[in-house]
């Protein structure tokens, strides 16, 4: 329990000062220990600190009234400091034990498993020799994911732009709260309105591009009226994921120094080649880790697909193509929660949950590893309370 | 009320930076003291070391000694805490509780201490004010935040804070630095006010302001950048500004440095 | 003449061209404002169609007293009547739950991170343990409240197990937001505490928190309405029930975002569909409150983020 702060209860010392006795004394100071005998107080013992100068008092010469410096009660600092490292300390122990969990069901299921897990397309948990592998769910999974990052970060870059430089004063801010409005929107009603409304619109656009790239697979006509497909999931998660890649770009483009932007007007650039000279590339890290955010939550995005999605019929052979039917492994795991009846399916349901996890966390490391890293995008600067920080500090100011 | 602060062979180290070496000195009471020199020379780390403040920042630590009278205030069984409601702090900005009105600005030591009467707080809220010469400038809008005040009165809401814990000494970081003329005049007229109840001790840029506030000035100076800032000499105003003992005192007083 | 020509103007007469850029450099200009206004109008369509399909669909029932006060129980999917009342009070029950569980250890936990860890080991180790949390998709949050609460301790599915899961949606995103509101709080508003001979723990909850109380109220108010938007936990960890069940520790339990499930396959019937709209809508309008509350708050707040 150090405490750097400062007030730390006296009988641990903050800063390791050796005792003050040892160093070397002024002469007339010498009238005997003046603090009193200062005995150790703990935690409610602390509350009788009251007592104790008194007592003091009584056996030095002192000049003037003795101050109370004893201990004040500190059991309110124990206390809370107790409870806030304890909260620490439960987030730890939560996440610690969601990981051991998960693996500890996932092992045994993955054990049992007849196929390879990483690279079959088949999955069949049940029975006696469970076979499945996660091959079609990732490519789903990652395909769709990715196609809706490209659809939204060029809109959310032009929405973000706009909103910081183009539009008129008045306007950009109940435009930014509108496009904000859009992640207050509840995932289910996205799904809703993307497979009833929005899909049929696509249903041109997706016979257009099979139509014409229909020779490669990817782009592969679909069979049937089906409208399920991967590229409207895509679509609607464009949507869903704007608000965040705009709200991160937006405001890193507005921190764009005024300096870079007034030197790149004062040499008579337009509007857009001051943005393209001074604000993109002040905002570029910034806007690759808002797609990589943007992404993150597209990995994971469970019910808006569920909905959209058709499942394959389990005969039909796989099918690589856009402008199919498929399952991510959120809209897997939540299409079979009736499935979910013995440990061993179970299993193989938490080890598809668990590289998703995995996935997802990589790319949100990614994303933080580069705010991180390049200065414009990253955290403002702050305080530095460190030693060195306040030396340098003192430097400046005194 | 106001105590002799006598200090003894004090080092101040930020890890393993001596920030300042070997500073002894004694500070009498119900006078203005004020400390002087150039940047980074170390008397704003040492001041803090008076009411223990330094130990907010993290491996910040002492060697020596700091006595309030009779009292080591580094001693074994002493509580920082106790320590800051003896010897109050002023600082270089403004700082205002944002969150409080201005009546709870000047009553929040006392009310985080555990005082609750509110007659007595009454009493000691305008007793500060007036004492910080704020009184009549804010008595109609005691319940209005403390923000909204100017700088300079921000200021001075600051010291019948710090005022209003009766503590023995008060610490003043700069206290004039983000102030304009006319408010530094103010604080000024108001620092002479409190020399008759607490010791003041000013750290301060302005040579002016120590020759003008300070009866007892201090002199610090660092030997090269790196090096631990140390006291080069004290006495009383008059001498250190008209005949200062070292040559260093001279040139920086007379502008030739720092 | 040569008295005229001695007696030259000032300027050079010449006249400077100041009537715009080249052609090529104002197309590009043009072409770019016209993309950007477009992006903003592509960005606009899908929020307006939803807002607008989801409105038209649902607001008749929501001015019908029964929509507010009764359940679905006993009507059918062809059948007209019955209300929200068991799935908005099932949202609310299991988000305040929710709240009442993550609030406490995020806030404390954020001022562990500001306050006490800062710079320390044990600190950064409990930052990127949060940064996993952040990262947990909910369905496997759902997944792994299935695995403890049902797989290994044997219990039923209940509105409990559904804000188990929650908490660990919601902890990181307020934990998160109040870390960075105590950040914000001037170190000197600590220190003027400090020098007053203030403990830490009374600087911290009667200076530092209050300072920082309207961003703080925001995160909540913000994560609160992300998690009961949440359909996925609720799919997997409670069934919906068409009956009022106030009770999140025994039997199933409506909520708005099963609701719409429910009958999500029943659109071709009328009053099926015309309910399923009426719920999404009341569920926009309840994460809505909560966002706009959030940015009422945040406009009374002592301190600004932005």
């Amino acid at each position: 329990m150090s405490s750097p702060d400062g007030t730390a209860p006296p009988d641990r010392p903050a800063d390791g000062t050796p005792a003050p006795q040892a160093e070397p004394q002024i002469e007339d100071l010498v009238v005997g220990e003046p603090a009193g005998p200062a005995p150790h107080f703990e935690g409610l013992a602390a509350a009788h600190a009251d007592d104790q100068p008194t007592q003091a008092a009584a056996a030095a010469t002192a000049t003037g009234p003795k101050l109370e410096l004893g201990p004040v009660g500190h059991l309110g600092d124990r206390l809370f400091a107790g409870l806030a490292r304890g909260s620490g300390g439960l987030v730890v122990a939560i996440v610690a034990f969601v990981g051991v969990f998960l693996l500890a069901l996932a092992i045994p299921a993955l054990a049992d498993n007849q196929s390879s897990f990483l690279f079959s397309r088949v999955w069949e948990p049940g029975g006696e020799e469970p076979r499945f592998g996660i091959a079609a769910l990732f490519y789903t999974t990652v395909v769709s994911s990715i196609i809706a990052m490209v659809i939204a970060v060029p809109i959310a870059v032009g929405v973000a732009l706009f909103t910081t430089y183009y539009a008129p004063k008045r306007l950009a801010a109940p435009v930014a709260h509108a496009i904000d409005l859009l992640a207050a929107v509840p995932s289910i009603i996205y799904g809703l309105w993307g497979i009833l409304f929005f899909a049929p619109i696509l249903r041109p656009v997706i016979d257009g591009v099979s139509g014409a790239l229909g020779w490669l697979p990817v782009f592969e006509k679909p069979t049937g009226d089906n409208v399920g497909v991967v590229f409207t999931a895509s679509v609607v998660l464009a949507i869903m994921i704007l608000p965040v890649v705009t709200a991160i770009s937006r405001e890193i483009f507005a921190q764009t120094p005024i300096a870079h932007r007034e030197g790149a007007l004062a040499l008579g650039a337009t509007r857009w080649e001051m943005i393209r000279i001074s604000v993109l590339p002040y905002g570029r890290s910034g806007v690759v880790s808002a797609s990589m955010l943007g992404l993150g939550r597209a990995l994971g995005e469970t019910v808006a697909v569920l909905i959209i999605l058709s499942v394959p019929n389990g005969n039909d052979p796989w099918n690589s193509s856009i402008f199919a039917g498929g399952e991510t492994f959120a809209s897997k795991i939540a299409n079979n929660a009736a499935e979910f009846d013995s440990p061993e399916k179970t299993g193989a349901y938490i080890a598809a949950g668990l590289v998703l996890f995995v996935v997802t966390f990589l790319v949100n490391s990614a994303a933080r590893l580069i705010v991180a890293r390049s200065g414009p995008g990253g955290k403002r600067p702050r305080r530095n309370r460190s030693a060195g920080g306040a030396a340098a500090k003192e430097g400046a100011v005194a | 009320m106001a105590k002799r602060i006598e200090v003894g062979g004090l080092n101040v180290y930020y890890g393993d930076f001596k920030a300042v070496e070997d500073v002894s000195m004694t500070i009498e009471p119900r006078s203005v003291t004020a400390f002087i020199g150039p940047s980074g020379c170390g008397k704003s780390t040492y001041l803090r070391t008076l009411n223990r403040m330094h130990e907010v920042i993290p491996g910040a630590r002492v060697e020596g000694k700091v006595m309030l009278d009779q009292q080591d205030l580094y001693a074994t069984g002493v509580d920082p805490v106790a320590v800051r409601r003896v010897v109050g702090m002023v600082f270089q900005r403004p700082n205002p509780f944002p969150t409080m009105s201005i009546f709870d600005n000047v009553a929040s030591g006392l009310k985080l201490n555990g005082v609750k009467d509110r007659k007595k707080l009454t009493a000691v809220v305008e007793q500060s004010l007036q004492a910080a010469n704020l009184w009549n400038e804010v008595k109609d809008r005691l319940d209005k935040p403390g923000a909204g005040l100017s700088g300079g009165q921000q200021q001075r809401l600051c010291i019948a804070r710090a005022i209003a814990v009766e503590p023995e000494v008060i610490l003043m970081d700069e206290p004039c630095s983000a102030l304009d003329p006319i408010s530094t005049l103010a604080i000024e007229d108001l620092i002479e006010k409190l020399k008759d109840r607490f010791t003041v001790v000013i750290v301060t840029h302005n040579m002016q302001q120590a020759a003008r506030v300070s009866d007892q000035t201090a002199f610090f100076n660092l030997a090269a950048t790196g090096k631990p800032g140390r006291l080069i000499e004290m006495g009383p105003t008059k001498q250190i500004f008209s005949n200062p003992n070292e040559k260093a005192t001279e040139d920086y007083i007379t502008g030739r440095f720092g | 003449m040569s008295v005229l020509a001695a007696n030259k103007p000032a300027y050079d007469g010449q006249t400077l061209d100041l009537s715009g850029k080249s052609g090529a450099r104002a197309f590009k200009n043009t072409l770019a404002t016209v993309l950007i206004v477009l992006a903003f109008a592509v960005a606009l369509i899908p929020l307006l169609w939803i807002l607008w399909t989801v409105i038209s669909k649902g607001y008749s029932l929501l001015f019908d007293a029964n929509w507010w006060s009764q359940s679905q129980r006993g009507v059918t999917v062809r059948r007209e009547g019955g209300g929200a009342y068991h799935a908005v009070m099932g949202t609310l029950i299991m988000g305040l739950i929710t709240a009442a569980i993550a609030v406490p250890i995020a806030i404390l936990g954020a001022i562990y991170l500001v306050e006490y860890g800062k710079g320390t080991k044990a600190a950064r180790a409990v930052s990127f343990m949060v940064d996993i949390l952040t990262g947990v998709p909910s369905i496997v949050a759902a997944l792994f409240v299935y695995a403890v609460w049902i797989t290994v301790f044997g219990f039923n599915r209940v509105g409990f197990a559904v804000s188990l899961s929650l908490v660990l949606l919601m902890l990181p995103v307020v934990l998160r937001s109040t870390e960075e509101m105590l950040k914000l709080v001037p170190d000197e508003l600590r220190e003027a505490s400090y020098a007053l001979g203030v403990p830490k723990w009374k600087t911290i909850l009667k200076v530092v928190v209050p300072t920082a109380f309207g961003g703080i109220v925001t995160g909540v108010m913000l994560g609160l309405a992300r998690v009961m938007g949440e359909t996925a936990p609720l799919l997997i960890l409670v069934g919906y029930s068409k009956n009022i069940n106030l009770n999140p520790f025994d039997g199933f339990m409506g909520a708005l975002p099963t609701m719409i499930n429910q009958d999500r396959t029943e659109l071709a019937l009328e009053p099926a569909a015309d309910r399923v709209w009426a719920a999404a809508l009341t569920l926009i309008l309840l994460v809505l409150a909560l966002n706009l509350l959030a940015r009422l708050v945040a406009r009374f707040s002592a301190i600004k983020s932005k």
